[in-house]
């Protein structure tokens, strides 16, 4: 029987709940990394037991965590338990957490600066990743979108790490401006039908496409209006919070943006609103059924301000539509004085049929549904504040 | 030998007990103990200083013998006291609030 693994990240560390495929009673393993913001952790889809965390702090920086046992054990890409600490030339081995701004004549020169609060330009300062996405074929290569935003690769398990400077070298990083969440690239979405087809989202800046591996990006915003910037209509600026895709239809993605929910069926060339009845249009995370590609959830949050549910109540909403028309899903939520709000990264869904659904507050509860959403139970109710969210089906 | 006493985070990255030895020639500065450190430790680099700049984290405060030496400069002679081995050098996670 297939099992499922939830790789939870907190404000304070990261727990892994393990059920078997019925998914009824679950185990919890944790904290790993007491005391740190785990902002995500997601495993290799081509091995199961290689898992990359990303594990940071105010005081100590950037780190970066791999185990390749499924979480029982981590380590430093570079400084793995028992070995060496440093390179035969007596170098430190220590890079795995080295992510450095391309500043090279060639790639790198235009790229020093981006708009600032007041107006000025601000270099390009690194303070921590947001996510981290495996290869959909190679356990060795991920990708790392960090803040400031920039989009790093590492094809050596995460011992070393590569700016993709195209992006912010495509013409309007300069213009790029944060948000009071910081300027994070937070969303990395891979083709599987066209490998050198990449998404990414970043705060405050919009979301973005390349179609040669890397190399080169082009701004995919259009129809996104945003009445927070001066031109609601404009090529970046837009705070894009989350983007999702089916597998099976990559070409159709859905947004949940600062305000609006929208999709778009010519790979982000051009969005339509599909906000509908939705209680509001605001919110972080959306995610994607996993056997229907026209089926999607996601979690309305009163504003920009309160970043809480409208009402006090926690409600789902699922549409079968792709949009437009949506449904409140509550049974088993609280539906009444609750006020926690789910962030980005905190929703996932499973593989198995009936397809699970999964998602963490900013309360420390871990919420599951065994039926796409129609019921829900919390898995664990206490953990610290939920970061990210991600589900794996291990056979 | 010089005394080294990490924060309790640093110690389980690099899986050492309270105090770290290091054995450092020359001129006893904050530079060239965090330089020998992050030698000896390399995954403690980039967590106390810039890994680019070299600058103090800003929530990292360096203390020895009773005395605040985080704005003192990186190439200054650290005291006596910590040089013979006589006083750890500390490495403090700043209080941030609450």
């Amino acid at each position: 029987m297939s099992k499922i693994r939830l790789l939870v990240g907190t404000r304070k560390g990261a727990f892994i709940l393990t059920s078997d495929g019925t998914r009824k009673k679950w185990k919890v393993a944790g904290p790993h990394f007491g005391g740190w913001n785990i902002y995500h952790m997601k495993a290799s889809p081509v091995d199961g037991n290689r898992i990359y965390a990303s594990q940071c702090s105010d005081w100590f920086g950037q780190i970066i965590q791999r185990s390749d046992d499924g979480g029982k054990s981590w380590f430093q890409p570079g400084t793995p338990a028992g070995e060496p600490t440093t390179a035969p030339d007596g170098s430190p081995k220590g890079e795995s957490n080295n992510f450095v701004y391309d500043t090279s004549p060639k790639t790198g020169k235009p790229l020093t600066t981006h708009s600032w609060y007041d107006g000025t330009q601000h270099p390009w300062e690194f303070k921590r990743v947001w996510h981290l996405e495996p290869s959909l074929t190679d356990p060795d290569t991920l990708y790392a979108g960090v803040e400031d935003a920039a989009l790093f690769r590492s094809t050596d398990g995460g011992k070393s790490w590569h700016e993709l400077s195209g992006l912010r070298g495509h013409g309007s990083g300069n213009k790029w401006a944060p948000g009071a969440g910081g300027m994070g690239l937070h969303t990395i979405l891979l083709d599987p039908k066209n490998p050198k087809r990449m998404y990414i989202a970043i705060s405050s800046a919009g979301a973005f496409r390349t179609d040669d591996s890397g190399k080169t990006w082009k701004p995919i915003n259009k129809g996104l209006k945003s009445q927070y910037i001066p031109d609601p209509n404009a090529e970046v600026g837009h705070c894009v919070h989350r983007i999702a895709m089916h597998p099976s239809k990559p070409d159709t993605l859905y947004m949940q943006k600062h305000w609006d929910v929208l999709r778009s069926n010519n790979a982000g060339d051009l969005w339509k609103e599909v906000s509908g009845n939705l209680p509001s249009d605001f919110g972080f995370c959306i995610d994607v059924h996993a056997h229907e590609p026209e089926t999607i959830f996601v979690v309305p949050i009163k504003s920009d301000s309160e970043h809480y549910p409208p009402d006090g109540k926690l409600r789902v909403y699922r549409s079968k539509t792709g949009g437009k028309t949506w449904t409140a899903l509550t049974k088993g939520l609280p539906q009444k004085d609750c006020y926690v709000n789910v962030l980005r990264d905190a929703m996932s869904v499973d593989t198995l049929k009936p397809c699970g659904v999964y998602f963490g507050t900013t309360g420390g509860q871990v919420y599951g549904s065994t039926d796409a959403g129609n019921s829900w139970k919390p898995i664990v109710r206490d953990l610290p504040g939920v970061l990210s969210v991600e589900a794996q089906v291990i056979q | 030998m010089i005394r080294v006493c990490l924060p309790a985070h640093l110690r389980t990255l690099a899986k050492v007990g309270s105090e770290c030895k290091l054995e450092i020639s020359g001129t006893i500065t904050q530079r060239t103990v965090l330089d020998a450190l992050e030698a000896r430790y390399p995954m403690l680099t980039g967590t106390i200083r810039e890994r680019s700049t070299k600058k103090r984290r800003p929530l990292v405060r360096f203390y020895a013998c009773e005395k605040d030496l985080s704005n003192e400069s990186p190439d200054a002679p650290l005291p006596k006291e910590v040089s013979n081995g006589q006083e750890p050098f500390l490495i403090i996670g700043a209080i941030a609030g609450g």
